[in-house]
Protein backbone atom coordinates (compact mmCIF):
# COMPACT_ATOMS: atom_id res chain seq x y z
CA UNK A 1 0.00 0.00 0.00
CA UNK A 2 1.40 3.66 -1.00
CA UNK A 3 2.19 6.31 2.13
CA UNK A 4 -1.03 7.82 2.83
CA UNK A 5 -0.65 12.02 1.99
CA UNK A 6 1.01 13.67 5.55
CA UNK A 7 -1.32 16.20 6.30
CA UNK A 8 -1.28 18.71 9.28
CA UNK A 9 -3.53 21.44 10.96
CA UNK A 10 -2.60 24.04 12.67
CA UNK A 11 -3.95 27.33 14.77
CA UNK A 12 -2.63 31.14 14.92
CA UNK A 13 -4.91 33.96 15.91
CA UNK A 14 -7.95 32.09 16.50
CA UNK A 15 -11.29 31.08 18.57
CA UNK A 16 -11.06 27.51 18.12
CA UNK A 17 -13.87 27.22 15.91
CA UNK A 18 -12.19 26.21 12.32
CA UNK A 19 -11.02 23.52 14.46
CA UNK A 20 -14.12 22.30 15.52
CA UNK A 21 -15.55 22.64 11.68
CA UNK A 22 -13.31 19.64 11.13
CA UNK A 23 -14.76 17.74 14.07
CA UNK A 24 -17.90 18.67 12.66
CA UNK A 25 -17.45 16.37 9.38
CA UNK A 26 -19.03 13.85 11.83
CA UNK A 27 -18.83 10.47 9.88
CA UNK A 28 -17.10 12.10 7.44
CA UNK A 29 -14.28 12.41 9.58
CA UNK A 30 -13.73 9.39 9.41
CA UNK A 31 -13.11 9.18 6.26
CA UNK A 32 -10.62 12.05 6.03
CA UNK A 33 -8.52 10.06 8.78
CA UNK A 34 -8.75 6.45 7.19
CA UNK A 35 -7.50 8.29 3.74
CA UNK A 36 -4.71 10.65 4.95
CA UNK A 37 -1.38 10.55 7.82
CA UNK A 38 -2.28 13.17 10.63
CA UNK A 39 1.58 14.37 11.61
CA UNK A 40 0.60 17.55 13.28
CA UNK A 41 -2.33 19.00 14.60
CA UNK A 42 -1.59 20.38 18.61
CA UNK A 43 -5.53 20.70 19.34
CA UNK A 44 -5.76 16.65 18.89
CA UNK A 45 -2.97 14.99 19.11
CA UNK A 46 0.61 15.44 21.22
CA UNK A 47 3.25 16.79 18.35
CA UNK A 48 5.33 19.59 19.19
CA UNK A 49 6.93 22.56 16.91
CA UNK A 50 10.63 20.18 17.26
CA UNK A 51 8.98 17.16 15.91
CA UNK A 52 7.99 19.74 12.53
CA UNK A 53 11.28 21.13 12.65
CA UNK A 54 12.90 17.39 12.57
CA UNK A 55 11.18 16.61 9.26
CA UNK A 56 12.24 17.63 5.69
CA UNK A 57 11.09 20.12 3.83
CA UNK A 58 8.16 19.77 1.96
CA UNK A 59 7.73 16.05 3.71
CA UNK A 60 3.67 17.28 4.62
CA UNK A 61 1.90 16.87 1.76
CA UNK A 62 -1.38 19.49 3.11
CA UNK A 63 -1.46 22.15 6.12
CA UNK A 64 -4.15 23.38 6.76
CA UNK A 65 -4.05 26.67 8.45
CA UNK A 66 -6.48 28.39 10.14
CA UNK A 67 -6.27 31.90 12.18
CA UNK A 68 -4.36 35.09 11.35
CA UNK A 69 -1.37 36.08 11.77
CA UNK A 70 -0.84 39.30 14.56
CA UNK A 71 2.30 37.90 16.77
CA UNK A 72 6.18 36.92 16.21
CA UNK A 73 5.33 33.30 17.28
CA UNK A 74 2.55 32.98 14.62
CA UNK A 75 4.42 34.30 11.41
CA UNK A 76 7.65 31.95 12.74
CA UNK A 77 4.87 28.81 12.58
CA UNK A 78 3.66 30.10 8.97
CA UNK A 79 6.87 30.49 7.69
CA UNK A 80 8.21 27.05 8.88
CA UNK A 81 4.88 25.31 7.93
CA UNK A 82 5.13 27.11 4.87
CA UNK A 83 8.89 25.55 4.39
CA UNK A 84 7.70 21.79 5.06
CA UNK A 85 4.69 21.45 3.08
CA UNK A 86 3.78 21.05 -0.74
CA UNK A 87 0.66 22.70 -0.21
CA UNK A 88 -0.41 24.92 2.18
CA UNK A 89 -4.42 26.02 2.65
CA UNK A 90 -5.58 29.04 4.55
CA UNK A 91 -8.49 27.61 6.16
CA UNK A 92 -11.24 29.79 7.56
CA UNK A 93 -12.02 33.15 7.51
CA UNK A 94 -9.46 34.45 9.24
CA UNK A 95 -6.51 32.74 7.41
CA UNK A 96 -7.83 33.93 4.09
CA UNK A 97 -9.47 37.59 4.80
CA UNK A 98 -8.01 38.56 8.34
CA UNK A 99 -11.27 37.49 9.69
CA UNK A 100 -12.68 38.88 13.68
CA UNK A 101 -9.25 39.68 15.16
CA UNK A 102 -8.48 42.19 11.94
CA UNK A 103 -10.74 44.68 13.32
CA UNK A 104 -8.07 45.26 15.88
CA UNK A 105 -6.52 47.12 12.59
CA UNK A 106 -9.07 49.73 13.34
CA UNK A 107 -6.93 50.79 16.68
CA UNK A 108 -3.19 50.60 17.21
CA UNK A 109 -0.84 48.09 19.45
CA UNK A 110 -0.42 50.80 22.70
CA UNK A 111 -4.23 51.45 22.40
CA UNK A 112 -4.98 47.40 22.81
CA UNK A 113 -2.59 46.66 25.32
CA UNK A 114 -3.00 49.79 27.11
CA UNK A 115 -7.27 48.63 26.85
CA UNK A 116 -6.64 44.69 28.22
CA UNK A 117 -3.36 45.26 30.40
CA UNK A 118 -3.65 48.69 31.48
CA UNK A 119 -0.29 49.13 33.35
CA UNK A 120 0.33 45.54 34.20
CA UNK A 121 2.14 44.60 31.06
CA UNK A 122 3.01 40.64 29.99
CA UNK A 123 6.53 40.22 30.39
CA UNK A 124 9.37 40.51 27.54
CA UNK A 125 9.76 36.90 26.94
CA UNK A 126 6.27 36.51 25.09
CA UNK A 127 5.59 36.93 21.16
CA UNK A 128 5.68 40.26 20.04
CA UNK A 129 2.01 41.42 19.37
CA UNK A 130 2.62 43.17 15.85
CA UNK A 131 0.41 46.52 15.26
CA UNK A 132 -1.05 44.93 12.21
CA UNK A 133 -2.99 41.53 11.87
CA UNK A 134 -2.22 39.55 8.74
CA UNK A 135 -3.81 37.44 6.43
CA UNK A 136 -1.93 34.26 5.49
CA UNK A 137 -1.00 35.28 2.29
CA UNK A 138 0.11 38.29 3.46
CA UNK A 139 3.06 36.82 5.10
CA UNK A 140 3.90 33.67 3.42
CA UNK A 141 3.17 32.06 -0.48
CA UNK A 142 -0.70 30.75 0.42
CA UNK A 143 -1.84 27.81 -2.03
CA UNK A 144 -5.61 27.78 -1.89
CA UNK A 145 -8.61 29.16 0.49
CA UNK A 146 -11.25 27.38 1.69
CA UNK A 147 -13.89 30.11 3.26
CA UNK A 148 -16.35 30.32 6.31
CA UNK A 149 -16.60 31.29 9.88
CA UNK A 150 -15.57 28.50 10.53
CA UNK A 151 -16.01 26.69 6.62
CA UNK A 152 -19.33 24.27 6.85
CA UNK A 153 -18.48 20.84 6.92
CA UNK A 154 -20.15 20.66 3.15
CA UNK A 155 -17.15 23.13 2.35
CA UNK A 156 -14.62 21.36 4.22
CA UNK A 157 -15.37 17.94 2.82
CA UNK A 158 -15.53 18.77 -0.57
CA UNK A 159 -12.40 20.82 -0.02
CA UNK A 160 -10.37 17.55 1.49
CA UNK A 161 -11.57 15.60 -1.45
CA UNK A 162 -10.28 17.91 -4.14
CA UNK A 163 -7.15 18.54 -2.34
CA UNK A 164 -6.59 14.84 -2.30
CA UNK A 165 -7.71 14.65 -5.92
CA UNK A 166 -4.62 14.56 -8.65
CA UNK A 167 -6.73 17.03 -10.47
CA UNK A 168 -6.10 20.17 -8.75
CA UNK A 169 -7.74 23.30 -9.16
CA UNK A 170 -5.09 26.36 -10.47
CA UNK A 171 -3.24 27.78 -7.38
CA UNK A 172 -5.10 30.59 -5.85
CA UNK A 173 -8.30 29.12 -5.71
CA UNK A 174 -10.76 29.15 -3.29
CA UNK A 175 -12.40 25.98 -2.50
CA UNK A 176 -16.18 27.17 -2.87
CA UNK A 177 -18.89 28.21 -4.62
CA UNK A 178 -19.00 31.26 -6.68
CA UNK A 179 -21.82 32.18 -6.33
CA UNK A 180 -23.47 35.19 -4.20
CA UNK A 181 -25.35 33.67 -1.71
CA UNK A 182 -28.63 35.56 -2.68
CA UNK A 183 -28.33 33.27 -5.56
CA UNK A 184 -28.93 30.00 -3.52
CA UNK A 185 -30.89 31.45 -0.52
CA UNK A 186 -34.44 29.81 -0.20
CA UNK A 187 -36.08 33.50 0.48
CA UNK A 188 -34.18 34.58 -3.25
CA UNK A 189 -38.10 34.19 -4.72
CA UNK A 190 -39.79 36.87 -1.86
CA UNK A 191 -36.77 39.59 -2.89
CA UNK A 192 -39.20 42.27 -4.57
CA UNK A 193 -38.29 43.39 -7.89
CA UNK A 194 -37.27 47.13 -6.85
CA UNK A 195 -36.00 46.71 -2.94
CA UNK A 196 -35.84 50.15 -1.33
CA UNK A 197 -36.03 50.48 2.56
CA UNK A 198 -36.72 53.34 5.19
CA UNK A 199 -34.28 52.87 7.58
CA UNK A 200 -32.05 49.21 8.82
CA UNK A 201 -32.49 47.46 11.64
CA UNK A 202 -30.60 45.29 14.47
CA UNK A 203 -32.09 41.50 14.78
CA UNK A 204 -32.81 42.01 18.02
CA UNK A 205 -35.06 45.15 17.51
CA UNK A 206 -37.71 43.75 15.14
CA UNK A 207 -39.88 40.84 14.91
CA UNK A 208 -38.23 38.54 11.73
CA UNK A 209 -40.84 37.66 9.05
CA UNK A 210 -39.42 33.98 8.37
CA UNK A 211 -39.90 33.42 5.19
CA UNK A 212 -39.20 36.91 3.43
CA UNK A 213 -35.72 38.39 2.09
CA UNK A 214 -34.19 39.34 5.19
CA UNK A 215 -32.69 42.83 3.26
CA UNK A 216 -36.32 43.79 1.92
CA UNK A 217 -37.18 43.51 6.22
CA UNK A 218 -34.52 46.07 6.90
CA UNK A 219 -31.69 43.68 8.16
CA UNK A 220 -28.01 44.03 7.01
CA UNK A 221 -27.77 41.31 4.92
CA UNK A 222 -24.69 40.84 3.53
CA UNK A 223 -25.94 37.79 0.74
CA UNK A 224 -25.49 40.09 -1.77
CA UNK A 225 -21.28 40.24 -2.15
CA UNK A 226 -20.91 37.39 -0.36
CA UNK A 227 -19.74 33.78 -1.60
CA UNK A 228 -22.28 31.27 -1.41
CA UNK A 229 -21.65 27.55 -0.30
CA UNK A 230 -22.17 27.23 2.93
CA UNK A 231 -25.83 26.09 2.63
CA UNK A 232 -27.30 29.45 3.66
CA UNK A 233 -27.92 28.12 7.47
CA UNK A 234 -27.61 31.68 8.80
CA UNK A 235 -30.61 32.30 6.94
CA UNK A 236 -32.30 29.18 7.92
CA UNK A 237 -31.57 30.13 11.51
CA UNK A 238 -33.59 33.54 10.14
CA UNK A 239 -30.12 35.63 10.87
CA UNK A 240 -29.00 37.72 8.29
CA UNK A 241 -25.67 36.72 6.07
CA UNK A 242 -22.40 38.70 8.29
CA UNK A 243 -20.01 38.03 5.24
CA UNK A 244 -17.64 35.03 6.78
CA UNK A 245 -17.33 33.78 3.11
CA UNK A 246 -15.61 36.60 1.94
CA UNK A 247 -16.13 38.18 -1.13
CA UNK A 248 -17.49 36.45 -4.47
CA UNK A 249 -14.75 36.33 -7.32
CA UNK A 250 -15.56 39.72 -8.69
CA UNK A 251 -15.40 41.61 -6.16
CA UNK A 252 -12.16 43.08 -5.02
CA UNK A 253 -13.32 44.65 -1.34
CA UNK A 254 -16.49 43.22 -0.03
CA UNK A 255 -17.05 45.81 2.78
CA UNK A 256 -17.06 48.29 0.23
CA UNK A 257 -19.09 46.02 -2.40
CA UNK A 258 -21.68 45.34 0.34
CA UNK A 259 -21.65 49.30 1.68
CA UNK A 260 -22.53 50.27 -1.96
CA UNK A 261 -25.67 47.69 -2.13
CA UNK A 262 -27.25 48.60 1.09
CA UNK A 263 -26.72 52.32 0.79
CA UNK A 264 -27.94 52.92 -2.32
CA UNK A 265 -31.71 51.07 -1.76
CA UNK A 266 -32.76 53.67 1.23
CA UNK A 267 -35.87 54.89 -0.08
CA UNK A 268 -35.24 59.00 1.03
CA UNK A 269 -33.49 61.57 -1.49
CA UNK A 270 -33.08 64.50 1.30
CA UNK A 271 -29.70 64.67 2.57
CA UNK A 272 -31.03 64.66 6.38
CA UNK A 273 -33.42 62.08 6.15
CA UNK A 274 -30.42 59.88 4.79
CA UNK A 275 -28.17 60.73 7.07
CA UNK A 276 -30.71 59.72 9.83
CA UNK A 277 -31.66 56.62 8.27
CA UNK A 278 -27.60 55.49 7.36
CA UNK A 279 -27.37 56.22 11.41
CA UNK A 280 -28.93 52.99 12.49
CA UNK A 281 -25.59 51.08 10.98
CA UNK A 282 -24.01 52.56 13.83
CA UNK A 283 -20.70 50.32 12.92
CA UNK A 284 -20.15 50.37 9.27
CA UNK A 285 -16.70 49.45 9.54
CA UNK A 286 -17.39 46.32 11.82
CA UNK A 287 -19.89 45.42 10.10
CA UNK A 288 -18.82 45.37 6.77
CA UNK A 289 -15.51 44.31 7.38
CA UNK A 290 -16.43 41.77 10.15
CA UNK A 291 -14.16 39.16 8.64
CA UNK A 292 -12.17 41.07 5.61
CA UNK A 293 -10.30 44.20 7.69
CA UNK A 294 -6.89 43.03 6.82
CA UNK A 295 -7.46 41.71 3.08
CA UNK A 296 -9.34 45.22 2.62
CA UNK A 297 -7.96 47.75 -0.39
CA UNK A 298 -7.47 50.60 1.81
CA UNK A 299 -5.55 48.19 4.40
CA UNK A 300 -3.76 45.33 1.66
CA UNK A 301 -2.74 48.04 -0.75
CA UNK A 302 -1.23 50.56 1.59
CA UNK A 303 0.69 48.01 3.15
CA UNK A 304 1.79 46.86 -0.31
CA UNK A 305 2.78 49.91 -1.17
CA UNK A 306 4.66 50.88 2.12
CA UNK A 307 7.02 47.28 1.91
CA UNK A 308 7.84 48.07 -1.89
CA UNK B 1 3.98 67.34 -11.54
CA UNK B 2 7.10 68.60 -10.01
CA UNK B 3 10.32 69.50 -12.98
CA UNK B 4 13.65 68.22 -12.29
CA UNK B 5 14.85 71.66 -11.16
CA UNK B 6 12.19 71.15 -8.54
CA UNK B 7 13.27 68.19 -7.15
CA UNK B 8 16.91 69.09 -7.14
CA UNK B 9 16.01 72.85 -5.52
CA UNK B 10 13.97 70.37 -3.07
CA UNK B 11 16.56 68.73 -1.21
CA UNK B 12 15.49 65.96 1.56
CA UNK B 13 12.06 67.51 2.14
CA UNK B 14 9.85 69.02 -0.12
CA UNK B 15 6.63 71.58 0.37
CA UNK B 16 3.78 69.11 0.53
CA UNK B 17 1.68 68.85 -2.40
CA UNK B 18 -2.02 66.93 -2.10
CA UNK B 19 -3.26 64.79 -4.82
CA UNK B 20 -6.42 64.64 -4.98
CA UNK B 21 -8.57 62.49 -7.39
CA UNK B 22 -11.82 63.80 -8.79
CA UNK B 23 -14.37 61.47 -10.10
CA UNK B 24 -16.46 63.93 -12.67
CA UNK B 25 -19.93 63.06 -14.14
CA UNK B 26 -20.02 63.76 -18.30
CA UNK B 27 -23.23 65.75 -17.85
CA UNK B 28 -22.45 68.33 -15.44
CA UNK B 29 -19.73 68.50 -13.56
CA UNK B 30 -16.52 67.30 -16.26
CA UNK B 31 -18.88 70.08 -18.27
CA UNK B 32 -18.05 72.55 -15.52
CA UNK B 33 -14.71 71.74 -15.35
CA UNK B 34 -14.37 72.15 -19.25
CA UNK B 35 -16.25 75.95 -18.84
CA UNK B 36 -13.66 76.51 -15.81
CA UNK B 37 -10.61 76.13 -18.87
CA UNK B 38 -12.52 77.62 -21.83
CA UNK B 39 -12.93 80.53 -19.29
CA UNK B 40 -9.10 80.35 -18.35
CA UNK B 41 -10.10 80.38 -14.87
CA UNK B 42 -6.75 79.72 -12.66
CA UNK B 43 -7.26 77.23 -9.79
CA UNK B 44 -5.11 74.30 -8.32
CA UNK B 45 -2.80 72.14 -10.27
CA UNK B 46 -3.39 69.34 -7.63
CA UNK B 47 -6.41 67.30 -9.03
CA UNK B 48 -6.28 64.31 -11.29
CA UNK B 49 -9.39 64.74 -12.85
CA UNK B 50 -11.61 60.88 -13.91
CA UNK B 51 -14.63 61.17 -16.11
CA UNK B 52 -17.16 58.79 -15.59
CA UNK B 53 -20.67 58.85 -17.22
CA UNK B 54 -22.67 59.34 -14.18
CA UNK B 55 -21.98 60.13 -10.60
CA UNK B 56 -23.04 56.85 -9.82
CA UNK B 57 -20.94 54.82 -11.28
CA UNK B 58 -18.25 55.83 -8.39
CA UNK B 59 -18.11 52.69 -7.15
CA UNK B 60 -16.76 52.37 -3.48
CA UNK B 61 -14.34 50.39 -4.41
CA UNK B 62 -12.94 52.76 -6.91
CA UNK B 63 -12.19 55.66 -3.81
CA UNK B 64 -10.22 53.10 -1.46
CA UNK B 65 -8.36 52.23 -4.23
CA UNK B 66 -7.30 55.95 -4.99
CA UNK B 67 -6.61 56.44 -1.30
CA UNK B 68 -4.85 52.80 -1.41
CA UNK B 69 -2.58 54.23 -4.15
CA UNK B 70 -1.50 57.45 -2.64
CA UNK B 71 -4.84 60.14 -3.10
CA UNK B 72 -4.75 62.75 -0.18
CA UNK B 73 -8.59 63.45 -1.09
CA UNK B 74 -11.17 62.03 -3.42
CA UNK B 75 -13.48 64.14 -4.86
CA UNK B 76 -16.93 63.35 -6.25
CA UNK B 77 -18.98 65.61 -8.84
CA UNK B 78 -22.30 64.95 -9.95
CA UNK B 79 -25.45 67.02 -11.19
CA UNK B 80 -27.85 68.86 -8.95
CA UNK B 81 -30.73 66.37 -7.18
CA UNK B 82 -33.33 66.18 -9.79
CA UNK B 83 -30.98 67.28 -12.75
CA UNK B 84 -29.54 63.43 -13.22
CA UNK B 85 -28.76 62.63 -16.59
CA UNK B 86 -30.24 58.91 -15.58
CA UNK B 87 -32.69 60.17 -13.31
CA UNK B 88 -31.47 58.41 -10.23
CA UNK B 89 -28.00 57.84 -9.96
CA UNK B 90 -26.80 61.25 -8.03
CA UNK B 91 -29.46 60.03 -5.06
CA UNK B 92 -27.31 56.84 -5.04
CA UNK B 93 -23.92 58.52 -4.98
CA UNK B 94 -25.29 60.43 -2.11
CA UNK B 95 -26.37 57.66 -0.35
CA UNK B 96 -23.07 55.91 -0.45
CA UNK B 97 -21.34 58.98 -0.19
CA UNK B 98 -22.87 59.39 3.35
CA UNK B 99 -22.34 55.47 4.78
CA UNK B 100 -18.38 55.42 3.18
CA UNK B 101 -17.57 58.87 4.48
CA UNK B 102 -18.67 57.67 7.99
CA UNK B 103 -16.76 53.99 7.44
CA UNK B 104 -13.32 55.94 5.90
CA UNK B 105 -13.52 57.95 9.28
CA UNK B 106 -13.55 54.83 11.64
CA UNK B 107 -10.37 53.58 9.39
CA UNK B 108 -8.66 56.93 9.99
CA UNK B 109 -9.52 58.77 6.98
CA UNK B 110 -10.43 62.50 7.97
CA UNK B 111 -13.78 63.98 6.51
CA UNK B 112 -12.36 66.62 4.94
CA UNK B 113 -10.16 64.12 2.47
CA UNK B 114 -13.46 62.84 0.75
CA UNK B 115 -15.76 65.70 -0.69
CA UNK B 116 -19.16 65.32 -2.63
CA UNK B 117 -20.32 68.06 -4.58
CA UNK B 118 -23.33 69.34 -6.83
CA UNK B 119 -22.08 71.70 -9.92
CA UNK B 120 -23.70 71.89 -13.15
CA UNK B 121 -22.52 72.48 -16.21
CA UNK B 122 -22.61 76.28 -16.64
CA UNK B 123 -20.77 76.60 -12.66
CA UNK B 124 -17.32 76.48 -13.76
CA UNK B 125 -16.57 79.43 -11.23
CA UNK B 126 -17.57 76.73 -8.44
CA UNK B 127 -15.09 74.17 -9.90
CA UNK B 128 -12.30 76.63 -9.03
CA UNK B 129 -13.43 77.39 -5.85
CA UNK B 130 -14.34 73.64 -4.88
CA UNK B 131 -11.40 72.66 -5.82
CA UNK B 132 -9.22 75.02 -4.47
CA UNK B 133 -10.69 75.19 -1.13
CA UNK B 134 -10.56 71.50 -0.97
CA UNK B 135 -6.49 71.37 -1.59
CA UNK B 136 -6.43 74.06 1.17
CA UNK B 137 -8.32 71.97 3.50
CA UNK B 138 -6.46 68.63 2.45
CA UNK B 139 -2.85 70.71 2.38
CA UNK B 140 -3.62 71.59 6.31
CA UNK B 141 -4.31 68.15 7.31
CA UNK B 142 -0.78 66.95 5.49
CA UNK B 143 0.03 63.96 3.66
CA UNK B 144 -2.28 60.60 4.23
CA UNK B 145 -0.09 58.33 6.44
CA UNK B 146 -2.94 55.61 6.57
CA UNK B 147 -0.39 52.80 7.93
CA UNK B 148 1.96 54.78 9.86
CA UNK B 149 2.39 52.24 12.56
CA UNK B 150 3.13 49.57 10.49
CA UNK B 151 5.47 51.83 8.46
CA UNK B 152 7.14 52.45 11.55
CA UNK B 153 7.09 48.54 12.46
CA UNK B 154 8.58 48.16 8.98
CA UNK B 155 11.12 50.41 9.56
CA UNK B 156 12.33 49.10 13.36
CA UNK B 157 12.14 45.17 11.34
CA UNK B 158 14.62 46.55 8.16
Amino acid sequence: MPDKPKVAFYWCASCGGCEEAVVDLADGILDVAAAVDIVFWPVALDFKRADVEAMADGSIDVTFLNGAIRTSEQEEMAHLLRRKSKTLVAFGACAQLGGVPGLANLFDREGILQEVYGDSRPGDDLPVLFNDVRALDQVVETDYYVPGCPPAPAIVLKAVQTLLNCARPPKGAILASDRALCDECARKATKPEKLTVAEFHRPHQVIIDEEKCLLAQGLVCMGSATRGGCGAVCIQGNMPCSGCCGPVGTVRDQGAKVLSALASIIESKEDMEIEHALASIPDPAGTFYRYSLPASLLRHKTRERILQ
Amino acid sequence: MLSGKTIQKAESRPAFEPRIIAFFCNWCTYLAADLAGTSRLKYAPNVRVIRLMCSGRVDPQFVLRAFAEGADGVLIGGCHPGDCHYQEGNYKTLRRFVLLRRTLKQMGIEEDRFRLEWISAAEGDRVRAVVNDMVEKVRALGPLRLNAAVEEEEAVHA
